[in-house]
């Protein structure tokens, strides 16, 4: 297995990877987030007890669920990146944390929009809603030690000790509402029996959960692509490769 | 594997497993700590791990079901009384004085901030509302048995 996956630890061979992988993360990734979520705003029946209103359901889980994801493959790369010293894998997690951060922020703000409507509080500080609002200042500090080294190599060393050690959060969040007694309530989705809804809202759920996490994976290469380039500048193939560019 | 490989790690794994073992004895000794709300037995009956009850006049949080039957309202005010319990059968009479949220119902899950004024009486400043991780159409949850009626007021 190593051998065949030596080639790609070469930036050059990562790149082109990368370039014929992202067209099908992009277009599965936005035809599966676009039925779910048509589906889900106006074709998944309302809920009996909160009406229209659970709707925001179909955005809020699967930006929570890809929060956390995405810190789990940021904090994988950074121990790769730490213990075999692989360039790629550091600037995939410096790829990675920007994204996380944003679906973090979006899990926050629609269950704030979700929660002032149905228990009556924009904000309560509850083990669920606390442990999500430190995955963001994880993801935000992350991101600003990647930035403020001019040397990359000790930036990603710097912000992949953070990510790393950040990864603790993330059983944390999961299991915060059934280890506390807290407002929100438990998990929907379970995995070993049936889930507590209904199929025809499920299904939109799932679509919308997997969507977005293949929108984020093509957003995740075009980001690792820039990083790529961003970083080996100044190597022949990039050299070659914008000269043909600009001959186009 | 080289040396150097090796060396970084194991010092990666033991980071990762000092911490973790450093944030789980917190939360562990912080435990009770970190629960939103009493349950009515635990006003009662004092928390499992601790004892320790809540005394009167102090500021906390309770969260229970809405005892079907027990709401009281006043006609001429927003005064309302209703009762909150748990599984082991404590309830704890909350009152309030402003707007119930939209998916109050008795039998519904409660949380409810204020002031406790008597050993079994909290005189609440905010009533949230809890629901469960389960999402049905009405027919459905209708075909179940399940109640999802708003409250009716009858006009007394």
């Amino acid at each position: 297995m190593w051998k065949w996956l030596h080639p790609y630890a070469s930036p050059e061979k990562a790149y082109q990877l990368s370039t014929t992988l992202f067209p099908w993360f992009a277009v599965l990734g936005f035809s599966l987030t676009l039925i779910g979520t048509i589906w889900g705003l106006m074709f998944a029946p309302t809920d009996y007890q909160q009406g229209d209103s659970y709707r925001i359901i179909f955005i809020h889980v699967p930006a929570a669920s890809m929060s956390m994801s995405v810190y789990v493959g940021m904090a994988i790369a950074s121990f790769i990146g730490m213990v075999w010293q692989l360039k790629l894998a550091d600037w995939s997690a410096a790829a990675m944390a920007p994204v996380g951060a944003v679906m973090t922020f979006i899990a926050l703000i629609t269950g704030s929009f979700w929660g002032k409507p149905m228990w009556g509080a924009w904000w309560v500080w509850d083990a669920r809603l606390t442990s999500e609002l430190i995955l963001l200042f994880l993801y935000l500090g992350v991101i600003a030690l990647y930035a403020s080294f001019e040397d990359k190599v000790v930036a990603a060393r710097a912000a992949g000790i953070l990510a790393i050690v950040g990864v603790i959060n993330i059983p944390i969040i999961k299991y915060s509402v059934d280890w506390w007694n807290s407002l929100h309530q438990g998990s929907t989705i379970k995995i070993t029996e049936k889930s507590a809804i209904t199929n025809d809202m499920l299904y939109p759920l799932l679509m919308n959960i997997f969507g977005f996490g293949l929108l984020i994976g093509a957003i995740v290469i075009m980001r690792f692509k820039a990083e790529i380039i961003a970083r080996s500048g100044m190597r022949p193939w990039v050299k070659t490769m914008a000269l043909e560019g600009e001959n186009k | 594997m080289n040396l150097r490989r090796k060396k970084r790690l194991i010092l990666a794994s033991t980071l990762i497993l000092g911490v973790a073992a450093a944030v789980s004895l917190m939360l562990y000794a912080l435990n009770s700590n970190l629960n939103l709300f009493y349950t009515p037995s635990e006003i009662v009956n004092g928390k499992k791990d601790s004892g320790v009850k809540p005394t009167i006049g102090q500021r906390i949080r309770i969260g229970g079901m809405v005892t079907v039957g027990s709401l009281k309202r006043d006609p001429k005010s927003l005064h309302v009384e209703f009762a909150v319990h748990d599984a082991d059968g404590h309830q704890i009479i909350v009152v309030y004085d402003n707007l119930l949220p939209d998916l109050f119902r008795e039998g519904q899950g409660i949380v409810a901030q204020g002031v406790l004024i008597a050993p079994n009486r909290l005189q609440a400043t905010e009533v949230l509302a809890k629901h469960d991780e389960e999402y049905m159409p009405p027919e459905v949850a209708e075909a179940m048995g399940k109640g999802h009626k708003k409250l009716e007021y009858d006009k007394q």
